[in-house]
């Protein structure tokens, strides 16, 4: 019952934070909008590396000593952006164990400049984050995992010897103890 | 004597309370696990459309089969459909095959999907088939649905309402003029020439439903 009541507390206090932050925003999106109404075919110059699946891919597969976490997300998915400070704490704390967290962004190309962009800057994310923009979702989600039904937040935990994948969120406890399975 | 009595009773409130909590979450991923796969009978519902009528599919006496679409106000990939989720209608509506919309998310969860604003969304795009609101969430579970936008389409047999296809509309979201494979328009061709439909599932991206 006082976790019902924790849980309701928090998720209200949440509620109520990121229903401000809207309103703030909406204040500079709109004023954003006429620049990228003009900006939409410069999205080339986006901060981050954009690639179609074929160009993603590698990143799925990389043969080193490293264990990767490989995490699917937008700014518009709000269980993704709960999770992701737990990956930037793991990424910062196992960095010397050789894990390194990698942000995939399934956000739209309209969305780069207004949304993903300020976002990462504003909370100062640390591990690397790449953009798949490949509508052929159909095509490319299989290959990811065939267990995945296409919801986001997904995440790929792999490396050389071993591979998983999870179509949920994670808490910090959690995602540790999915990473202990991948330790010699 | 009095007090023991006041503690056993709040115990078993508690329990019972713990007990449902407990029961009506295992119930849930139970029913999105065990959602409807293709070939299954899809049950029948009763919900609430933005004109404030209360509809089923035994209204539809003439249909074929129904295009039940899950998607809601908010979802940036929805939105990215709803054009051609008319246009479906517009097609398929003449031909015995029209589009259903039920929005499955919770509105006090997602307040921008609330019976208000679907009404002001409906009325905004001049959507021409139900847009029902799955008060309770009850329904989104049985048949399955995980995100939206998320096609069911079904087939009327003299057995019940046959699920012939689940997935997505067609091949890209972004951009209506590079789809290739429009994948529920090929279902729903094959399924009113009586052919085999190819492919019946497909996999996309999509908002959760909260």
């Amino acid at each position: 019952m006082n976790r019902l009541l924790i849980f309701v507390l928090v998720v209200t206090i949440f509620f109520s934070c990121s229903e401000k932050k809207k309103e703030n925003k909406k204040v500079t999106e709109t004023t954003d909008k006429e620049v990228i109404a003009k900006e939409d075919n410069s999205t080339a110059d986006v901060k981050f590396p954009v690639y179609d699946f074929e160009g993603l891919e590698p990143m799925l597969h990389k043969k080193d000593d490293k264990t990767y976490i490989v995490n699917f997300w937008a700014t518009w998915c709000r269980p993704c952006i709960e999770e992701m400070p737990y990956f930037e704490r793991v990424n910062t704390e196992q960095k010397d164990n050789n894990v390194e967290v990698i942000f995939v962004s399934l956000d739209m190309p309209n969305m780069w400049k207004t949304r993903l962009e300020p976002y990462v800057e504003n909370k100062g994310i640390q591990s690397e984050v790449v953009i798949l923009d490949d509508p052929k979702q159909n095509d490319w989600i299989p290959k990811v995992s065939e267990e995945w039904g296409g919801g986001i937040p997904a995440t790929l935990i792999y490396n050389k010897d071993k591979r998983n994948f999870y179509e949920r969120g994670f808490t910090y406890e959690e995602l540790n103890e999915e990473l202990e399975k991948f330790k010699k | 004597m009095k007090k023991t009595k006041v503690l056993g009773w709040s115990a078993l409130l508690l329990l019972f309370v713990a007990a449902f909590t407990m029961g009506f979450k295992v119930a849930k991923e139970h029913n999105l696990d065990d959602g409807y796969k293709v070939g299954d009978m899809a049950t029948d519902f009763s919900l609430k459309n933005v004109d404030g009528s209360m509809v089923s599919l035994s209204d539809f006496d003439n249909a074929k089969g129904f295009l039940i679409i899950f998607t809601c106000n908010t979802c940036p990939y929805a939105q990215a459909y709803e054009d051609r989720i008319i246009a479906l209608d517009a097609k398929y509506k003449s031909q015995g095959v029209p589009v259903i919309a039920i929005m499955p998310n919770n509105p006090s969860a997602k307040p921008g999907d609330s019976f208000a604003k679907m009404k002001e969304r409906a009325a905004e795009k001049g959507f021409t088939f139900p847009y029902l609101l799955d008060e309770g969430q009850k329904v989104y579970p049985e048949y399955g649905a995980t995100r939206t936008p998320h096609v069911f389409l079904l087939e009327k047999t003299a057995s019940g309402n046959m699920v012939k296809y689940i997935g997505a509309i067609d091949d890209n979201y972004q951009d209506a003029s590079q789809v290739e494979e429009t994948f529920v328009e090929n279902a729903v061709d094959a399924m009113l020439a009586g052919n085999e439909i190819n492919p019946k599932t497909t996999k996309a991206i999509g908002c959760g439903i909260k």
